[in-house]
């Protein structure tokens, strides 16, 4: 079949300038609905998928939360999640879960003076920070933290998404993850009751209270950190050592996740290793393993749809500022797709 | 007849929605100023949004209104004729504009205005105040707080205000203001004992118009209001609403889980309490009807 879609895609290319018309009648499409984050990716991808393999893909950025209600009716091909599902739930909705690249989340901060990537923090003082228990910038441990920074005396101003959203599910992931005293009390969730700090709404309101605040620290999608050049910190890893938010350390992290689970959705979370930047998050599709006769069609271009984006996609996602996946899970990918969906009469969906 | 029938089913389908939250919590619903959305622990209390709105709709009015009346007072006794019509149109136009753009506006230029210039010029002099010192003094200096929102808030209804007093001065019959300048009264007094007493329902009208918009308003409000489910101790904290919490938690939350219901529970309790403060109104007027 890969083969068979390469050939199929070449013909394509090669007859479309003679018969545009006819080329385009025939493209099939898929709807999808679901997280906003990799919006911006899949709509690249729709874009060259459509020309290469004449697949049109409707992609509504609803929320993760909407992505989930709208598969479990079945009322879209696929649905887009940033927060996995677990086994059970997937069991009891008949889906099947896929990633398809990592998105890395960054602490930002408004200090004045302050170069991106300057600042040193270890996951405590973050996590205290966001408590509202470390107040002050020239609070000891932080000084201690940068002995070559001049650290002003002014207030920390934790700055937060005030909407659900995936970023904040991984982000107080992380925080439950090394502080006691956040996983006891704020926890992790797509939102959360804060307790300190400001809330704005998406990566552009955090990202302009920050700019607005001296003092400010937040956390954004790295994408949106790099297009609008805000002020990273480097963060400690697991390993000890301090990391900056950059492809190395995301790379590193996507090699160092466990992806053979059952699910497919490894914990990404403080992962262990010497360049492993610690806050990455998987975004994933959902896949009805069940689809009924007249959704096998567009379950198998979905598949196509993916299958075409692992093998060409990769580029447009690093120039997006999306991680790739490696391509061990693109092949533990497209084995879930043939040995877990199936046709009503009990036929693979997926074949190649 | 289809307007009450409309009205009906969307009580009935938030009050279905709201079900299970108010089975989950009951009463504690209303005043629990918990709301921990975190899968396993679910807590939701509506009792930070309630007052959230309330205390901002109430800002909000309390900043219009003067500002109304002056408007309406300048437009109608005060303005020469040729400057009472593009006056008049220029504050009307102000109900035109879309509330994203207030809110776009509040957060880019008001609120580093209020963090800058007003809370970090005059924050900690008026904090040393007797008595109301507590209502400057605030540890968050973000400039997205109550008082931005209710800024905001002021502003948006400011036209509807103004333009039902000015509406409403106007129809004062000009005998009862020709009878009292006749008896010796200045201009303030003509406003202050006849005018004022002849049209006080329709400015309350006004008045309650805006409340009515200042309770509901989301975009606006979301942007600038800080959305901390946090009960503010001062007007230069963040807190929410329940307009904005809906429109923040509701496109993630699941269907069918106890968070969505929550939110329909807060929806619920928003269009209750609309509708008091309609009726309430309503009451209070009840008596001066007569007059």
């Amino acid at each position: 079949m890969n083969r068979r879609t390469l050939l199929a895609a070449a013909a394509a290319a090669t007859t479309l300038p003679l018969l545009p018309r006819a080329a385009r009648a025939q493209q099939a499409q898929i709807t999808g609905a679901g997280a906003t984050f990799p919006r911006p990716l899949y709509e690249r991808w729709a874009q060259a998928a459509r020309e290469a393999i004449g697949i049109q893909l409707n992609y509504q950025s609803i929320g993760s939360g909407g992505g989930i209600n709208q598969i479990t009716n079945r009322t879209v091909d696929f649905g887009a999640t940033d927060a996995p599902l677990t086994v059970e739930q997937l069991a009891e909705r008949n889906l099947l879960q896929f990633p398809t690249v990592l998105g890395s989340i960054v602490p930002i901060v408004n200090l004045p003076g302050v170069q991106d990537s300057q600042v040193r923090l270890s996951p405590e003082l973050l996590a205290e920070m966001f408590l509202g228990r470390v107040r002050r910038w020239n609070d000891e441990r932080l000084v201690e933290l940068n002995r070559d920074l001049r650290l002003p005396n002014l207030p920390v101003a934790p700055a937060y998404r005030a909407d659900a959203s995936g970023t904040t599910w991984g982000f107080t992931t992380y925080l439950a993850r090394v502080s006691e005293a956040w996983r006891s009390g704020p926890g992790a969730g797509t939102s959360v009751s804060w307790p300190a700090g400001q809330g704005a709404r998406g990566n552009e309101g955090v990202s302009n209270t920050v700019r607005n605040t001296p003092g400010a620290i937040g956390y954004v999608e790295n994408a949106y950190a790099v297009v609008n050049r805000l002020v990273r910190v480097q963060l400690r890893n697991r390993a000890g050592t301090f990391v900056r938010a950059e492809r190395d350390a995301f790379i590193a992290a996507a090699a160092a996740a466990d992806w053979s689970v059952p699910n497919m959705a490894p914990d990404t979370i403080d992962l262990q290793g010497e360049k492993v930047w610690p806050i990455t998050t998987g975004t994933y599709i959902l896949l009805p393993t069940n689809p009924t006769a007249e959704r096998v069609e567009a379950s198998r271009n979905t598949m196509r749809f993916f299958d075409w984006a692992f093998r060409e996609g990769s580029r447009a996602a690093e120039q997006l500022e999306y991680i790739p996946l490696p391509s061990e899970v693109h092949e533990l990918v497209r084995k879930a797709w043939r040995e877990r969906i199936r046709t009503p009469d009990g036929t693979p969906v997926w074949s190649a | 007849m289809v307007v009450l029938v409309l009205l009906g089913g969307i009580i009935v389908t938030l009050f279905v929605g709201a079900l299970p939250a108010f089975q989950e919590f009951g009463v504690g619903f209303i005043t629990s100023t918990e709301w921990d959305p975190v899968e396993g622990r679910e807590r939701f209390g509506g009792f930070v949004a309630i007052f959230g709105t309330l205390i901002s709709s109430l800002l909000a009015i309390i900043f219009a209104v003067p500002v109304a009346f002056g408007i309406a007072f300048f437009l109608t006794e005060l303005a020469p004729l040729w400057l009472r019509r593009p006056v008049g149109t220029a504050i009307e136009l102000l109900a035109a504009i879309p509330s994203i753009i207030y809110g776009m506006w509040g957060l880019f230029v008001l609120a580093p205005f209020v963090q800058l210039r007003i809370q970090l010029t005059f924050g900690d002099t008026l904090a040393s105040l007797p008595l109301i010192g507590f209502l400057f003094d605030s540890v968050s200096f973000g400039g997205t707080n109550l008082f931005t929102a209710s800024l905001v808030l002021a502003i948006m209804i400011l036209p509807f205000i103004a333009a039902t007093m000015r509406d409403v001065f106007e129809q004062v019959p000009p005998v009862y203001k020709e009878s009292a300048y006749a008896v010796g009264a200045t201009r303030w007094e003509v406003v202050r004992s006849v005018v004022l007493p002849y049209t006080r329902i329709s400015v309350a009208g006004g008045v309650m118009l805006g409340l009515g918009r200042a309770l509901g308003e989301t975009m606006a409000v979301t942007f600038v209001i800080g959305n901390a489910n946090r009960l503010p101790q001062s007007l230069f904290d963040p807190t929410n609403t329940i307009a904005s919490v809906i429109a923040m938690e509701f496109p993630e939350s699941l269907m069918g889980s106890l968070q969505q219901s929550a939110l329909f529970a807060l929806g619920f309790l928003l269009f209750v309490l609309s509708f008091l403060v309609l009726a309430l109104s309503r009451w209070l007027l009840r008596p001066r009807l007569k007059v």
